[in-house]
């Protein structure tokens, strides 16, 4: 019965295949309200991108889905995650298991004070994916590959990854948290502090990373939601003004507030 | 003109040469600020400046001169054969100083008429007794020779300082006056003001410096004079610390090196985890208003004089140890025999340091950025994993350097080693043993009414020295570690 009304709602979506279902967010830090009543479908095997302006609470929200969230003291989250049908803010999640299984790249490449090795390996060890020295250094390869950057840095594994340029530091971060093997990958503007090419880089990764994980990117750049994503949500002031197709939010979309912004009359 | 008059005067017009010279300049514009290169507080700021700033530099370079140079003509007064082994020149020179201070003193309570000690020879014998009754008192009776020559002293003090005072104030005037010429519209007042409190902070940073590198020289000085006397083979390489005033003293800064080096390692033994577990927790994991209660409260530790924990350690945590280690004590053993120990020193001293290490990498861990944090959790670290494998690696050189700094100050410690180390110099291993430091034998080689000319006494400056190089280095190298870990986020 709860499915039907649900259902009816968002009837583009079919549960089969949705992956993370928020149902009625809010966030408060302190008094101020971030979010208010955020309703999302994230489907599997596929990118979905939240754009909107500046404090519209997309990052807010994005933090919410691998409790990151809990790290800052202020904030309160209300409403039902489900990640696969477990609702993720149940007291009985550990919100460390969860965030084993939802990666996240930052805003700002953060790179470990360690070497580039170790910065891959610091995942897969706290979690003891690997058995071996041989299994480590194998996913090690393997991440670094995915994340297109093995070649750049194959002779260097043993030197500073905070050495390495802006890009290379990124896809760093980005190879490090899918060396954990999680099922979703969220990114905070992954390419905010990266120049053309190095976007390039990460949007031609962040296409082949869909076929193994479910991606969400939150982006300020309306192009490049445009070119990676299947799906993609509008927030504007704390709430969420419209989802689906990313063509058809770009093309044709439902909401006035919707289409001034993706036509840059405001944002 | 006494001095105090020359300052009253110098105030008046420095008052004098800010307000006219600000009214003149803006009476040339006729009240329109913006027809001024400066606002009008400048033209007043540089007027006062040339007012008293010549006068004040005068004042500083005569009262220098004059002394050395007085003191050069009164030398030259003392006849050859009055200076005998017994009395040598210095200690005549003494006499005659606290002698003329003493007229001095008289003069200015008006018990004595300044022109009765420059001229009438015969007044002033027997004047002992009011020089007592004026708190001034000889070593012995007044012979004729020192006698006159406080008599020229104090006449060519009085001359000079009389000349010097109304020199300063005619130079004070001058530059009132020379000031005035540059009330106009188009005069540059900022940039002369600014130039001039430039190089007024720029003397400030430089007397810092030259007085650390005084105190370095004075230093290497007297050290140099006690290895003139005193082998250094013996001082660095020696076994035995046991000096004798009468003679055959062994100097050797082993054993106290020893001493210094067991107490310190101990402390840091104690301060260093605690510090740095209390670091950790109010860091990384105490709320908010347990941080706001915790960390003042830890700091007051700090403020604590460090002769109170000297005490503490005397007479509470000492006789405690004893209590348990003494003989017939708790424990029914006899380790300890008296209640000064290198436990007990370096116990307290590492509860002195706490605060230290802790505040200190407290500021270092909170540097790390909240990004590494943020990144770790968001790899499904613990917090516990992200302490232990992101923040303490990134934070580790500052820690390093802040233990450096740490070591440097237990070194330098003196007042918990004094009272609670005890006295006895000597290789010895067990911490229930008493044990003496450098610094402790320092102050109980100057202690008591002493000549700086013997190996015992200078042997100080020699200490000082070692002890000098080995915290100075220690915090070159802090320092260098620290500096070396913050360009990492730069």
């Amino acid at each position: 019965m709860k499915d039907q009304t649900y259902l009816d709602r968002e009837s583009n979506l079919t549960p089969g295949i949705s992956k993370i279902s928020a149902k009625n967010v809010n966030v408060y830090y302190d008094d101020v309200q971030a979010l208010k009543d955020v309703s999302v479908e994230i489907e599997k095997n596929a990118v979905t991108s939240f754009i909107g302006p500046s404090g519209c609470g997309k990052s807010t929200f994005l933090r919410c889905l691998n409790r990151m969230n809990d790290t800052i003291d202020i904030c309160k989250v209300t409403g039902q995650i489900l990640l696969e049908g477990e609702d993720i803010y149940d007291p009985k999640i550990d919100p460390v298991q969860l965030r084993a299984k939802v990666g996240m790249v930052f805003q700002k490449p953060n790179p470990f004070p360690k070497s580039v090795y170790d910065n891959i390996a610091y995942g897969p060890k706290i979690h003891g994916l690997a058995n071996t020295k041989s299994d480590l250094d194998e996913i090690v390869e393997k991440s670094l590959r995915r994340a297109a950057i093995w070649d750049e840095v194959k002779d260097r594994l043993s030197s500073p990854a905070t050495g390495l340029s802006g890009g290379q530091q990124q896809r760093i971060c980005i190879a490090r948290a899918i060396a954990t093997s999680p099922d979703i990958l969220l990114m905070d503007e992954p390419c905010s502090a990266l120049d053309p090419i190095a976007t390039a880089q990460v949007e031609e990764l962040i296409d082949e990373l869909r076929e193994n994980f479910c991606v969400v990117i939150v982006t300020h750049s309306m192009q490049q939601a445009a070119r990676v994503s299947k799906k993609t949500a509008f927030f504007h002031l704390g709430s969420l003004v419209e989802f689906g197709d990313t063509e058809k939010i770009f093309t044709n979309p439902n909401d006035p507030r919707t289409e001034s912004y993706i036509t840059g009359r405001i944002g | 003109m006494a001095l105090n008059g020359v300052f009253y005067s110098l105030m008046i017009l420095a008052f004098l040469a800010f307000f006219v010279s600000r009214f003149l300049t803006l009476k040339t514009v006729k009240g329109d600020i913006r027809r001024l290169h400066s606002r009008p507080v400048y033209y007043g700021l540089n007027s006062l400046f040339l007012t008293v700033f010549p006068a004040v530099i005068l004042l500083i370079v005569w009262s220098f001169a004059q002394s050395i140079l007085i003191d050069e003509k009164v030398k030259q007064q003392i006849p050859e054969n009055f200076i005998t082994e017994d009395a040598p020149l210095n200690l005549i020179m003494s006499e005659v100083d606290r002698l003329s201070e003493g007229l001095k003193q008289l003069v200015d309570q008006g018990t004595l008429s300044a022109t009765k000690v420059e001229n009438e020879d015969s007044e002033l014998f027997g004047i002992e007794d009011k020089l007592e009754s004026a708190g001034v008192f000889l070593s012995s009776s007044i012979s004729p020779e020192v006698l006159s020559a406080s008599r020229s002293k104090f006449a060519m003090e009085a001359f000079g300082s009389s000349t010097r005072n109304w020199l300063a104030v005619l130079v004070s005037v001058l530059g009132f006056f020379w000031s005035l010429k540059n009330s106009t519209a188009e005069f540059r007042a900022r940039n002369h003001v600014e130039r001039i409190t430039l190089f007024l902070l720029g003397t400030a940073a430089t007397l810092a410096i030259f007085t650390s590198l005084g105190i370095v020289l004075s230093m290497i000085f007297e050290a140099l004079r006690f290895f003139g006397m005193h082998p250094w083979t013996d001082f660095f390489f020696g076994s035995t610390w046991a000096p004798s005033f009468s003679a055959g003293s062994e100097l050797s800064i082993l054993p106290l090196l020893w001493g210094t080096l067991y107490i310190s390692f101990v402390a840091l033994l104690v301060s260093v985890p605690i510090g740095l577990y209390s670091a950790i927790y109010l860091s990384e994991y105490a709320s908010k208003p347990i941080r706001a209660i915790a960390k003042p409260l830890l700091e007051i530790l700090a403020g604590i004089p460090t002769i109170v924990y000297g005490l503490f350690a005397l007479t509470t945590f000492g006789p405690l140890l004893r209590y348990f280690f003494g003989d017939g004590g708790f424990l029914g053993v006899e380790w300890m025999s008296d209640s000064r120990s290198v436990i007990t020193a370096g116990v307290v001293m590492g509860m002195m340091l706490i605060p230290f290490v802790s505040s200190l990498s407290d500021d270092i861990i909170n540097a790390v950025p909240q990004s590494l944090r943020d990144g770790s959790y968001g790899l499904g670290a613990t917090q516990s994993e992200t302490v232990r494998k992101v923040i303490l690696p990134a934070a580790l050189p500052g820690i390093i350097g802040a233990i450096l700094l740490a070591a440097s100050r237990a070194i330098g410690e003196t007042m918990i080693v004094v009272l609670g180390a005890g006295a006895v110099a000597k290789f010895a291993g067990n911490p229930l043993e008493a044990l003496t430091t450098i610094t402790t034998r320092i102050v109980s080689q100057l202690t008591g009414d002493l000549e700086f000319d013997s190996p015992e006494t200078l042997v100080a400056f020699a200490l000082g020295l070692t002890l000098f190089t080995i915290t100075l280095g220690l915090n070159v190298l802090a320092l260098y570690i620290v500096r070396k870990y913050r360009e990492q986020y730069e």
